[in-house]
């Protein structure tokens, strides 16, 4: 029997995809190659694929308190590495990689 | 040359989401070697060819991180003597009693200018690498998981960074190996600092938070050993940040990758001898993408954000 699949749908872009229940959030969205969501470490150390989930559960594994605080997380703010989707979701983007001292962007040279 | 004082980076405490997932990872995917677990719950590891007893060590909490990074110096005496030589440059020092750490003397504490725990220690338990001291075998047959050398540096984020230099360089006799510089083409943006003759023992680049960690590091044999971890790592599905690939810095092959906390890590191989008498080699704001990724030739987003 095949894996339950669900839609989420991250609500900045439009953006959507089919993420299976035993994948992250995070992880479906990187393994269709879209985007919206950014992407670090994937394992829930570094907070920035933090999201607000807006509507539909999910499976959670054990949050990093210095991004995700038990209010939080029990307003359905977490990383989007963390959670598994047991239904179809909305979330919308709250995380960022973080402005730091030095950005760099620049072309292939 | 004659090496007295600080020998080498020693332990790396580390923080774990999930202690079971945790033990899993260090054991069969990095290969590393059980020691012990103590009463706090902590959890110990070396590589098969360290000797002392353990090199990482886990603790479990609600965030990832380092809690401390030690290095070994010669002896008790020397032990005594920087710790008298850290309090006259300033730095309050705390001696945390033998056997805290398993198997591990008392240890000089101190907090670095960019909040990190640093610790000094001269006595760790010799349980060897397998081999024994007497007409040895040689340690050369394969096995599985990716199976280090050793546990070789660290790279450290914080904001005083020179303040970092100025006592690792004037108090505990490290010298620079390279570094980048920023925009203005004299702050230092990132140091790498020696007090062996490895291309680093210790790496730092300057960031907006303190006390954070961008990657513990462990030697491998061969570039052939490298590429092999990234298939062991992706045959386990873990999160890599980038590589198999080198660094201009340093020279080394490497790969970046994540712990299942989130901590990144690094596999790497090569690199060079520094000497004290050798002049520190110095990259550009403008070359540094190169200087870190030296076949993307461009920095990715992770490497400048990414911490834990």
């Amino acid at each position: 029997m095949a894996t339950p699949t669900f839609n989420v749908l991250i609500t900045d872009t439009g953006e959507r995809y089919r993420c299976r229940s035993d994948q992250t959030v995070l992880a479906g969205m990187e393994n269709l190659g879209r985007k919206g969501i950014p992407v670090g470490c994937r394992q829930g150390g570094c907070g920035v694929c933090k999201v607000a989930v807006l509507s539909g559960e999910y499976q959670a594994k054990v949050m990093n308190r210095d991004h995700i605080s038990k209010e939080d997380e029990a307003a359905g703010r977490v990383l989007a590495c963390r959670i598994r989707p047991s239904s179809d979701l909305e979330v919308q983007v709250l995380g960022s990689m973080k402005k730091n001292v030095c950005y760099v962007r620049k072309p292939l040279a | 040359m004659a090496m007295t004082g600080v020998l080498r980076p020693g332990h790396a405490q580390l923080r774990v989401l999930d202690m079971e997932e945790s033990v899993k990872f260090y054991t069969e995917v990095m290969g590393l070697v059980e020691t012990g677990r103590d009463s706090q719950g902590r959890v110990y590891f070396k590589t098969r060819q360290e000797r002392d007893h353990n090199s990482i060590i886990l603790r479990e909490t609600d965030r990832a991180g380092l809690d401390f990074f030690g290095f070994k110096v010669l002896d008790k005496a020397t032990l005594d003597d920087f710790e008298q030589k850290l309090q006259a440059y300033g730095v309050k020092t705390e001696r945390m009693p033998a056997g805290e750490l398993l198997e591990t003397g008392e240890r000089v504490r101190f907090v670095l200018p960019t909040g990190h725990t640093i610790e000094l220690y001269a006595e760790k338990t010799d349980v060897g690498n397998g081999m024994g001291y007497y007409d040895p075998d040689v340690d050369v047959i394969d096995g599985p998981g990716i199976r280090p050398v050793r546990m070789d540096h660290a790279l450290i984020y914080g904001g005083d960074i020179d303040g970092n230099l100025k006592l690792f360089t004037e108090v505990l006799g490290f010298s620079l190996v390279e570094r980048v510089k920023l925009e203005d083409g004299e702050t230092d943006l990132a140091t790498w600092i020696t007090c062996s003759a490895k291309a680093h023992d210790l790496a730092m680049v300057r960031h907006p938070e303190d006390g954070k960690l961008h990657h513990v590091s462990f030697l491998m044999e061969s570039w052939e050993q490298v590429l092999r971890a990234a298939d062991i790592m992706s045959r386990h599905r873990v999160s890599i940040d980038i590589g198999p690939t080198r660094h201009g810095i340093t020279q080394g092959t490497t790969i970046y990758f994540f712990d299942p906390s989130g901590n990144r890590l690094e596999t790497f191989c090569g690199g060079y001898q520094h000497y004290p008498d050798m002049h520190p080699i110095t990259w550009s704001w403008e070359e540094v993408g190169r200087g870190v990724f030296y076949h993307d030739r461009q920095l990715n987003d992770a490497f400048l954000s990414v911490v834990s």
